[in-house]
């Protein structure tokens, strides 16, 4: 019977695309459209911010790199991962990311909590030769960073296009996003306090680069690297605990493998 | 070549379409001058503008004989598909070999932006995947539509049209990467023009296969135009879905995607997949639905599983794609459902590859002595090993060894290398020769050691990527006894440095091999044709010789 009926459709090309997309859409549908209408899937944080213009464009420059192709910023609630990376990431943390950057491969570590770990000037000499500060590195070099003057000009744009897909900027951030962009850099300027006023008093406020004569794509990326998992302690504050790893039994085992393979 | 089968009115109109690509790429110029996006639109407007010239220099050239259109096949965008598809592969995987050394010597960056891992990494996956992959796929499939409906494709300027504008969408993908421009969404890294280019392109391409079918002399439409069916159509919804976003401003190439954190690394994982399974994988089963029973003049072994399999393979991949974000913000309820899918999905994909291997009982020793033949087997095994290994790395508590380590890329590479190459390059080597009217390929033997290298790259890599992966994944769990972590991320590193070697040494083997088919196939185009005889067989009115080939058992 289902054979016949199938030698049915097969002789219409529109019937049989038609049941394609039918059959298609389902899963989709099923698990996607929930995840915009079921309230537990984002947990609320209230003390969620939004990125300053400069950690915004920092962000750019960390896509534009490339860099979530060996990063990622997703610490999974496995015990092993929160003990190397800490709290496991939550919904709410990557709720004005677009796109997220969870990543799918760690050839460097993640990313997630690296805000605060390492200093400024650290990140500055790791971003411009990641051997000089780790031997066995096998990340690239990015000089050009340092030297390459951050356009803020039309930060203002970039924040009005994320307003409109839904990131809480208001209009004043708009209007003084160039301006913000460079008061976060520039620690003694007019501008500094502004950002503070705007954006929180924990928005860190530093000569990222060092160097406070020039606005530079460095600026901007260390201070993208130094936010990472400080927009909300929402993480700090869940108490549900991190799974073991489903072979614990098995750990004897699997370290003799890892140090034979070494 | 490209405009003998044109009339001159049809030489006009497509001047008329390069125009307007140009004033787009006149308008993309002007709006971006002050952004990358300027860049892109000179491309765009220089490449057309040369195209227009081509056709105005050959506008007075001899006509075609319309009349003898409809008792003839179409095949002049076919031969410059495989053309490109074969350019591509070199590209994608000189890339991707120079990647995997980076890896391993990090002074191969060369302290340059545009030669950097993160810039080049998506040229490999775009040049491979979408350059190569894409380019075999649309050619297979216009040569597979005519002879299975035994009618010509129902245009003569659309196939150009869809030919030409895939490859501008990837030629813009990739320097755009070179240039810092991408979603950093991956496998679909391209920025919005580029984006809304391709939706133009794929509408024009289902139209025209679309219409193809409907002019079949057979009443039935055969499996293989059901996979390429169902990958033009899906490959539109997830590719339409993934990349809706909003630019910057009309004068910038960069946007932001609307969608954000979980619900965004949903329908990245959702397309992610569905690109595997209807671009990866739906696409590559249609060629081997005709070529390869082609190949060994055997009809498939079973029309009861291509059916269970096809409709398997619509239904649950579309399911799978949470399988991506185990452990991770996602709900757990998508987990489950992402791995529930993902381990039934083995039934249909056995039952493909179980489909393809015992189509060639009765043929084993063409198997042992065509290595063409060989080529499209190894993949069919491939196939079926690397969708036994998707399900399994789908379990939850195996994902959370494997996850992030290089044990996802050995298994990719083990389907991209193992199944989607190698039954390309089977599927290429079969068609070759009769698109051109030769008897054979140029060298029997050029084969044999395409073959060798191509299955020796892949299985280096693999295993490669497998002990790199276990060895990562065992090390980033391994506690002391007294509970703490016992190796840092840097101890991982340091123990991937051999491996890193080896796969490079692999993909270089696999790129060697793709270097001898690309001057075999040459010397194949080169060679004088082979008697009339031959070219007789293949033509829509003329029952087809080895017609019992494309009609399923029953």
């Amino acid at each position: 019977m289902a054979e016949l009926f199938h030698r049915k459709i097969e002789r219409t090309a529109i019937g049989f695309v038609l049941a394609i997309i039918a059959a298609a859409s389902v899963g989709g549908i099923i698990e996607i459209a929930p995840l915009f209408t079921i309230d537990e899937t984002v947990e609320e944080a209230p003390d969620m911010r939004p990125y300053t213009p400069l950690e915004l464009a920092g962000r750019n420059v960390y896509m534009r790199e490339g860099c979530y192709a060996c990063h990622s910023q997703m610490i999974r609630t496995l015990r092993d991962d929160v003990d190397r990376y800490g709290p496991y990431s939550l919904a709410v943390e990557s709720r004005y990311d677009h796109p997220m950057l969870w990543g799918s491969k760690r050839t460097g570590p993640d990313l997630a909590r690296i805000g605060g770990k390492y200093s400024d000037i650290w990140h500055v000499a790791h971003l411009t030769n990641p051997r000089d500060v780790v031997p066995q590195s096998n990340m690239p070099s990015y000089p050009w960073l340092a030297r390459t003057s951050l356009r803020t000009d039309d930060l203002g744009l970039h924040l009005a296009a994320q307003q409109l897909i839904g990131v809480p900027y208001t209009d004043e951030m708009i209007a003084n996003a160039a301006r913000d962009a460079l008061g976060q850099a520039l620690p003694d300027s007019d501008y500094a306090a502004g950002v503070q006023e705007r954006y929180g008093d924990e928005a860190q406020i530093s000569a990222f680069d060092g160097v406070t004569t020039e606005l530079t794509e460095m600026d901007a990326l260390v201070a993208y690297l130094q936010v990472l998992g400080t927009l909300t302690d929402a993480a700090y504050e869940n108490t549900v605990a991190p799974e073991e790893a489903p072979d614990a039994e098995d750990l004897a085992a699997g370290s003799a493998t890892a140090s034979g393979g070494r | 070549m490209m405009v003998s089968q044109l009339t001159r009115g049809e030489r006009q109109g497509s001047i008329l379409i390069a125009a307007a690509v140009a004033l787009c790429g006149l308008a993309l110029a002007i709006a971006g001058r002050n952004d990358l996006l300027g860049v892109h639109g000179a491309f765009v407007l220089v490449g057309s503008v040369a195209l227009i010239a081509f056709l105005l220099s050959r506008l007075d050239s001899p006509e075609p004989d319309v009349s003898r259109r409809p008792s003839e096949y179409y095949d002049d965008p076919i031969k410059v598909g495989i053309a490109l598809s074969m350019l591509w592969a070199i590209f994608g995987m000189f890339v991707g070999v120079w990647v995997a050394a980076e890896l391993a010597w990090p002074s191969l960056n060369f302290d340059t932006a545009w030669l950097s891992f993160g810039r080049l990494r998506p040229a490999h996956t775009t040049g491979v995947i979408f350059g190569f992959g894409g380019n075999a796929l649309i050619a297979t499939s216009f040569h597979v539509v005519q002879r299975t409906s035994r009618a010509r494709l129902a245009g003569q300027i659309s196939p150009w049209f869809v030919l030409l504008g895939y490859n501008l969408f990837c030629f813009l993908a990739v320097t755009g990467y070179l240039m810092g421009l991408t979603q950093s969404k991956e496998y679909a890294e391209p920025e919005w023009y580029a984006d809304l280019w391709l939706v133009v392109v794929w509408v024009t391409y289902f139209v025209l296969y679309l219409r193809t079918i409907a002019r079949r002399k057979e009443p039935h439409i055969y499996v293989a135009n059901w996979y390429f069916m169902a990958f033009i159509v899906v490959v539109a919804i997830l590719h339409i879905v993934n990349n809706l976003a909003i630019p910057v401003s009309l004068g910038h190439a960069w946007s932001y995607p609307i969608w954000s954190g979980v619900q965004d690394a949903m329908v990245q994982w959702w397309y992610g997949h569905n690109a595997v399974a209807f671009f990866l994988t739906a696409g590559f089963l249609g060629m081997m639905y005709y070529y390869l029973p082609k190949r060994a003049e055997r009809p498939i072994f079973s029309y009861r599983l291509s059916i269970l399999s096809f409709w398997g393979i619509t239904f649950f991949y579309m399911w799978a794609g949470s399988h991506h974000l185990h452990y991770t913000a996602l709900p757990h309820w998508v987990q489950t459902l992402g791995m529930t899918f993902s381990i039934m999905l083995l039934v249909p994909s056995w039952a493909s590859a179980g489909n393809a291997i015992l189509t060639l009982n009765g043929a084993w020793h063409k198997v042992r002595n065509d290595a063409t033949l060989r080529f499209m087997f190894v993949a069919a095994v491939f196939y079926g090993l690397s969708t036994f290994e998707g399900s399994f790395l789908a379990i939850r508590p195996v994902n959370s060894l494997s996850h992030y380590t290089d044990w996802t890329v050995g298994h990719v590479h083990a389907g991209a290398l193992g199944w989607v190459a190698l039954i390309t390059f089977g599927s290429i080597y079969t068609l070759v020769p009769s698109l051109w009217k030769r008897e054979r390929m140029y060298s029997a033997a050029l084969v044999e050691v395409h073959f060798w290298l191509a299955l020796i790259g892949t299985l280096i890599y693999v295993f490669a990527m497998w002990n790199s992966g276990i060895v990562q994944g065992l090390m980033w769990r391994t506690y002391t006894e007294s509970g703490t972590l016992a190796y840092s991320f840097l101890d991982s590193l340091v123990a991937m440095y051999p491996y890193y070697i080896a796969r490079t040494l692999g993909g270089f083997l696999f790129l060697l091999g793709a270097i001898v088919g690309c001057y075999n196939i040459w010397m194949t185009v080169r060679a004088s044709p082979a008697a009339a005889e031959t070219a007789l067989k293949d033509l829509p009115d003329a029952r087809w010789a080895e017609g019992t080939a494309t009609t399923p058992a029953e």
